[in-house]
């Protein structure tokens, strides 16, 4: 198990490594960084000296190995519009990203498991059909287009929920975080069901799949001639098969929420880093853009991580397989 | 018995028949139409690729032409008149465009993008897969390792990157949607040429010292083909629907050619005053395209999978 | 019919019993008035061909015959009392308690995702909620020793793909035998192992009806497992009982001519050099069985009287034929 964890490891510092030299060859090399730093009417001197702080005037690689030390010590640059450390902003900001991305994993799993199995259970039912023509629809239409709608309804129209924008939030181990008081579930709760929404009906099908094809198993049928109740052939035998593929697809799926809470954040205007980095690319704010790509990197280079290791650990036949070669 | 003449068909998948007058061709017609859902979804998909191409003929106004387009109209709920008595039938948006005409050029724009970046994705993505699955070896494991890469990634996030990088502009973002696409094409395609390869027709035919190119594309690739046309579909809607999310973002098409999710975005901040129209309906355009193609690939996926039928 | 001569009512009496599948090409007949009996203690060999309908027997007589099929006629006394239309919330007592059911395959027989240990304890906890964790795992272990599996504490913690085949089946045939009971169907359960320790299992088999008095119903299609072990046996075909009797008796003067079609094709009736008989044709799908005889496409024997459906008949005594012209001489070498 150790020696597949640091097999891992490796790999997973290469990724990052490829990665960085391909983030810092595609935003300092591609465009003209001077061109956003300097105004119009800038003449020569202004620019070399822009050039030169900025260490504009050296050699590419050399560039390179400063972006690294720099990078390895934490230092991403500044942000041109903050005027603060990016990695700063970046992991300020952080936790309400989190906050929003796990509250919507909760709740496909919560929401998608139980329904996919039943249309799996029970294909023939309406109730089953309904599930999959709802699930068609969850990762067909488009989550800012929800998130809208939602807005309209229930804010709008409704007036129930809150429109826009974070809770109240409370400090817990240090982080602050909106869920622990009804402020902060009032403003959470419309942000992650949209966000959720794709992930509901990826689950969904998934756990159908799975179900379908489990319950033909010799091994269910075995169960059920055992004489076990159906409640535990489904909860113990069939779920525990089913964890498996649903939980490496969600784990690598948990990416995508962070990811695609950028879209969330625009529409709801929650503080978190997706906001971010749509207003830095609109803003041409490179330091954080870079900053931004590297912590995501970062954090699916881990999450492939730990998804490779909860894998080998619901599945047995990976784990023991691996302790033998 | 897989002769190379059978598998020109599009549709080999299917199991062999007995000497009855169906082609395959037929009988796959037959399973897909089977579903009510399925034909509907193919009509309306039908009909909104008809009003796509005929945008200029269907539309009841151009609303790119400034001359006709009068800030006095703006805003207008749907159902309203206009001064010279024409009838918003979906009302105006902000700059007093007719909506009903925004809507059949955005529908033009949003399936023209993604169904050009869709199958120029194809074509890359299909080859560099047969290529990698043909040649094996080194070749395979460096193609499949950039793609494994790529795809451990979301799309979102590619784009974004790749958007950052490249800037704004028609022609980058096709270019961004080409890039974030051909990948899962790449590897569907290297999936079932991988099975096909090991069967014993390619065998035969490079016993027959057949030239690579003629086997990968005359041979191959026509058996691959079930698989990828499930995944065009379905990778098509994924595309429309990336590329209106980067357009409402502000990162997408710029403002001089309007898709539907820069209506949408356009929309965005009247919503709160109430004037829903003008991000509703454009939404509900978008959302049945791309409803309609996922149901088609979906059936198209049930019908040539044979697996599973149970 | 009373083999064993003794006047105990039989553990299991299967009547008439029908299951049919309903498919979309047709109906299949998978069962087609199928009767036995199988006494305390004794071993009755089910035997055909795949497609013959004797797993659907053995899974219609446990009650786990799913969608398509169903049993729809016919009664299965089990200890006097008929289970045939039994919900599966009854059944589930006697699944696994009173009635036990081993399949053909182990690797998939086993559960790859949860341990041994936890898969005989549920068994044994699933019928009995008084027992505890530490004496179900005790049973358990003591099952294990039983069959045979060395180091059996070791091996209750491990998980099935660290089994080799012939000790998954053992494990399985454990697990069986944890609730001591009445019925025993063995679904092929040697067919997937070699030769050896098919061997081992059917000596022990033989060994437990005995000793304890459980009734077991092996179905298999090679005559020669069946050959050393059954008291009594069923042959199958195309969903239909074809000839049944007292095992020495119907190896030794088969009367059906498939029956002795099979006996012909065992290697070893033949001499050196010479071509092994083989039953012309081949088993006829069940959802266009022919009218009348089921086998009289590829009988040599079949003429018209074979057009209409033979019922069963004795020839001789305690054997029961379905067959218009039961061949009554020594079978031909």
């Amino acid at each position: 198990m150790t020696v597949f964890i640091i097999r891992r490891l490796m790999q997973s510092v290469l990724v990052v490594f490829v990665m960085s030299f391909l983030v810092f060859g595609g935003v300092n090399l591609v465009g003209d960084p001077v061109e956003m730093m300097v105004s119009d009417e800038a003449d020569q001197e202004e620019r070399e000296r822009v050039i030169k702080s900025m260490g504009l005037d050296k050699p590419w690689y050399v560039q390179y190995g400063l972006f690294v030390t720099n990078a390895v010590q934490g230092d991403l640059g500044k942000s041109f519009v903050y005027g603060e450390q990016a990695l700063g902003i970046i992991v300020h900001r952080m936790p309400a990203t989190f906050e929003l991305a796990l509250a919507a994993l909760l709740m496909a799993v919560v929401i998608g498991i139980p329904l996919g199995v039943f249309a799996g259970l029970r294909p023939e039912a309406r109730t089953s059909k309904v599930i999959m023509t709802g699930s068609i629809l969850g990762f067909s239409l488009p989550t800012f287009w929800v998130g809208l709608m939602f807005i309209m309804i229930f804010a709008v129209m409704l007036g129930w929920l809150p429109s826009t924008g974070r809770g109240e939030t409370v400090p817990l181990m240090g982080i602050s975080v909106s869920f622990l008081t009804m402020d902060g579930l009032a403003h959470l709760l419309l942000p992650a069901v949209n966000l959720a929404l794709f992930k509901i009906s990826l689950v969904i099908r998934l756990a159908r799949a799975g179900t379908r094809e489990i319950v033909h198993q010799d091994y269910i049928k075995f169960a059920r001639a055992k004489g076990l109740t159906t409640q535990r052939v489904i909860m113990v035998h069939l779920m525990k098969n089913i964890m498996i593929p649903v939980v490496t697809v969600l784990g690598l799926e948990f990416g995508g929420l962070i990811a695609f809470s950028v879209v969330t954040e625009t529409v709801f205007a929650w503080p978190g880093m997706g906001k971010l980095i749509i207003d830095s690319i609109q803003g041409l704010d490179r330091p954080v853009i870079v900053a931004y790509l590297m912590i995501i990197v970062m954090v699916f280079v881990v999450i492939n991580l730990l998804v490779d290791v909860l894998y080998s650990i619901l599945d047995p036949r990976v784990r023991l397989q691996d302790v033998k070669g | 018995m897989n002769t190379v003449a059978e598998h020109v068909a599009p549709v080999a998948g299917l199991p062999e028949a007995e000497i009855k007058v169906e082609t395959p061709f037929r009988r796959f017609a037959a399973a897909f139409l089977d579903s009510k859902v399925a034909t509907v979804a193919l009509v309306v998909l039908g009909i909104l690729i008809f009003m796509a191409v005929f945008a200029s003929l269907i539309s009841p106004t151009n609303p790119y032409d400034l001359a006709k387009v009068s800030i006095m109209d703006s805003k207008m709920p749907p159902g309203s008149a206009s001064l010279d008595g024409m009838t918003f039938w979906l009302g105006t948006d902000g700059a007093g465009r007719d909506l009903v005409s925004a809507m059949i050029y955005g529908l033009r724009i949003s399936l023209g993008v993604g169904v050009m970046s869709g199958i120029v994705a194809m074509a890359i993505g299909a080859s560099v897969g047969l290529i990698a699955a043909y040649f094996g070896g080194r070749t395979e494991n460096f193609i499949m390792r950039i793609v494994d890469i790529q795809l451990s990634f979301p799309s979102i996030l590619v784009a974004l990157i790749l958007l950052a990088v490249l800037g704004k502009g028609v022609d980058k973002i096709i270019i961004a949607l080409i890039i974030v696409q051909w990948a899962y094409y790449a590897r569907t395609v290297r999936g079932s040429a991988l099975v096909e390869r090991n069967k014993e027709y390619i065998e035969a035919a490079t016993c027959l010292a057949i030239g690579h190119k003629r086997i990968l594309f005359r041979h191959l690739l026509p058996n691959c083909l079930p698989p990828l046309i499930v995944v065009g579909t379905i990778q098509t809607a994924h595309a429309i629907s990336l590329e209106a999310t980067l357009s409402f973002l502000g990162v997408g098409l710029p403002v001089s050619e309007p898709s539907l999710g820069l209506l949408i975005s356009n929309g965005f901040d009247y919503m709160l005053s109430g004037k829903y129209w003008i991000s509703f309906f454009p939404g509900v355009a978008l959302l049945v395209t791309i409803v309609s193609i996922n149901l088609v690939g979906d059936q198209l996926r049930d019908v040539l999978n044979p697996r599973l039928e149970r | 019919m009373n083999v064993t001569g003794n006047g105990d009512q039989p553990t299991l009496s299967v009547q008439n019993l029908e299951t049919h599948f309903f498919t979309k090409e047709g109906v299949a007949k998978a069962v087609d008035n199928v009767s036995f009996d199988v006494d305390k203690g004794e071993i009755m060999g089910l035997v055909g061909e795949s497609g013959s309908g004797k797993s659907v027997t053995g899974f219609s007589i446990i009650g786990l015959v799913d969608p398509p099929g169903e049993v729809v006629g016919g009664k299965v006394l089990f200890k006097g009392e008929d289970i045939a239309g039994w919900d599966d919330e009854a059944m589930q007592r006697l699944r696994g308690n009173r009635i036990a059911m081993i399949f053909q395959d182990p690797m998939m027989t086993l559960n790859p995702v949860l341990r041994v240990d936890t898969q005989m304890i549920e068994t044994i906890l699933a019928h009995d909620k008084s027992v505890s964790k530490d004496d179900a795992r005790q049973r358990s272990r003591d099952a294990l020793g039983q069959v045979g599996i060395p180091s059996p504490d070791e091996r209750l913690k491990a998980y099935p793909h660290q089994f080799s085949g012939g000790m998954r089946q053992r494990c399985a045939i454990a697990i069986a035998l944890l609730n001591k009971p009445d019925l025993i169907i063995a679904d092929e359960p040697t067919t997937a192992l070699d030769v050896t320790i098919q061997g081992q299992i059917l000596y022990e088999a033989q060994k437990l009806c005995r000793e304890t008095g459980t009734a077991l119903i092996w179905i298999t299609h090679d005559l020669a497992v069946v050959a050393g072990l059954a008291d009594k046996i069923s042959v199958m075909y195309a969903g239909r009982i074809v000839e049944q009797g007292d095992l020495d008796d119907v190896l030794d003067h088969a009367v059906h001519p498939y029956t002795r079609g099979l006996l012909g094709s065992v290697p070893g009736h033949n001499t050196r050099g010479q071509r092994l008989y083989q039953i012309p044709g081949m088993t006829p799908s069940l959802v266009k069985l022919p009218a009348g005889c089921a086998f009289k496409e590829r009988c040599p024997n079949a003429d018209e009287a074979c057009g209409a459906e033979p019922q069963i008949t004795q020839p001789v005594v305690d054997r029961n034929v379905r067959c218009f012209h039961p061949q009554m001489q020594e079978a031909a070498e």
